[in-house]
């Protein structure tokens, strides 16, 4: 069936089996590898992206079913060349080790600033508890999403 | 990599349509709501549908609403909706309650009201919720309309009584004025299912409970309720006593089952304590406390 899902402002379009993962829509028939595909079993988080405004596990949802709605993924955070406080907010913090989580992170970080400006270090926690690291502990993750909240358009930072 | 074995797609365009798309392809056919019990179901083969009918366009199932005096959740209404909804909140905390411990925050964007009643998980949180507060379920067919309890709605594990050619459309609740509410749960991680839930309405009116439900899940209780246990409440003060002693024939009516969860005799303790705990904070709530 053909699909067309408006990827970061960009629409694309492909020939797809209806049993096609919206993951594996994103990363092999669109090409943007920003998105993590881990469990397949919607726990873990990694492919967490937005599908009209709102955070989705892609594993857990057919291209079929985005068909005419908007996806955004990590590659859509940046505006015009310029990192995303939440995404500064990660290199400021140490907020990644391995990184394969961090898409994610970063996609349900930014919806909740977007939602709550000022959240408690127990909102964010809660924000992200659908998402699994098994690095940091997630305490720099919390402070980098702090951080984001500290700073919503500096253009500092000291990577 | 785990992917659904080959299936077709169509978006149905209206309750009518997805009827007669169900007709159409019988036990071949499933209804896609959020997809976030059928997709992992197709995953492991559990499923195998031949096509899929997407509900996604049919607004006429979303949303919340008073209706006469009854609370009413359409089938498509996400577990996010249900959490944030006011309306819900303002009559009954359970539902609040009971949604802050399903699931994730991500997961409850897509997960919806009618997929989690049809999936019928025997450890289903909103099938406590519903059986304690005595819902009902609307179920269209081609033949119309039908009503159906939510204590007697399912079947057995996993089924229920929405047949081939059907579709549940709404879910709803009865006001009851002055009632308190609450939802207790034990799980092992956050987000995941239940060791053991119990939920629990009561009206206390004069110094005596004069209504009650008492809903549980994951614990073998019987359609996901308690009634010998209400039956004992109603007429008497909502003391501490008589709240354990209901709470403890609440225990006694379940028949959990030892698994990766916990043995039976933890859970049988949990369903006492956490039926206890949901009983003295909705009676609590209902006078005011």
């Amino acid at each position: 069936m053909q699909v067309t899902i408006t990827i970061n402002g960009e629409p694309v379009t492909r020939d797809v089996e209806p049993r096609t993962l919206l993951v594996h829509f994103v990363r092999d028939d669109a090409g943007l590898r920003g998105t993590h595909w881990g469990c397949d079993t919607s726990n873990c988080g990694a492919c967490t992206l937005w599908v009209d405004g709102s955070p989705v596990k892609s594993c857990t949802m057919l291209a079929a079913q985005a068909d005419g709605h908007e996806v955004t993924t990590v590659e859509g955070l940046e505006q015009g060349g310029e990192l995303d406080p939440v995404q500064k907010g990660f290199i400021e913090c140490h907020g990644l080790q391995c990184g394969f989580c961090t898409p994610g992170m970063m996609m349900t970080g930014r919806w909740l600033l977007d939602n709550n400006p000022h959240p408690s270090d127990g909102e964010i926690r809660e924000a992200i508890s659908g998402q699994i690291c098994r690095c940091t502990g997630y305490k720099n993750i919390v402070k980098a999403i702090q951080w984001a909240a500290d700073n919503p358009a500096t253009n500092e930072v000291n990577a | 990599m785990q992917t659904p074995a080959p299936v077709d797609y169509v978006r149905a365009t209206s309750v009518e349509n997805a009827i007669s798309l169900l007709e159409q392809h019988g036990e071949d056919a499933r209804l896609l709501a959020g997809g976030h019990s059928l997709l992992p179901m197709m995953k492991l083969r559990l499923a195998r549908p031949e096509i899929l009918v997407d509900l996604q366009g049919l607004s006429e199932l979303r949303g919340i609403k008073v209706d006469g005096g009854d609370l009413v959740i359409g089938a498509m209404t996400t577990h996010a909706e249900i959490l944030d909804s006011p309306i819900l909140s303002e009559h009954y905390a359970i539902f609040r309650e009971a949604e802050k411990v399903i699931a994730d925050p991500v997961v409850r964007n897509k997960g919806t009201m009618g997929g989690s009643m049809c999936q019928a998980d025997p450890s289903e949180d909103l099938s406590a919720v519903g059986a304690a507060l005595k819902g009902t379920v609307v179920i269209q067919g081609s033949g119309g309309k039908r009503t159906v309890e939510i204590r007697n709605f399912h079947e057995g594990p996993y089924e229920t009584k929405v047949k081939d050619g059907e579709i549940l459309t709404e879910v709803r609740f009865p006001i009851r004025p002055g009632a308190g509410s609450a939802y207790e749960k034990v799980e092992r991680r956050v987000g995941d299912w239940p060791v053991c839930s119990a939920g629990a309405y009561v009206v206390v009116s004069g110094g005596t409970v004069t209504d009650c439900g008492i809903g549980l899940t994951a614990v073998g209780a019987s359609h996901f309720c308690a009634p010998d246990a209400e039956a004992y409440l109603i007429g008497k003060p909502p003391t501490e006593a008589n709240l354990a002693e209901a709470a403890r024939l609440a225990a006694e009516s379940c028949d959990p089952t030892s698994d990766q969860r916990g043995p039976a005799d933890y859970k049988k303790h949990l369903a006492q304590e956490l039926t206890l705990r949901a009983l003295r904070r909705a009676a609590a709530a209902s006078q005011g406390a």
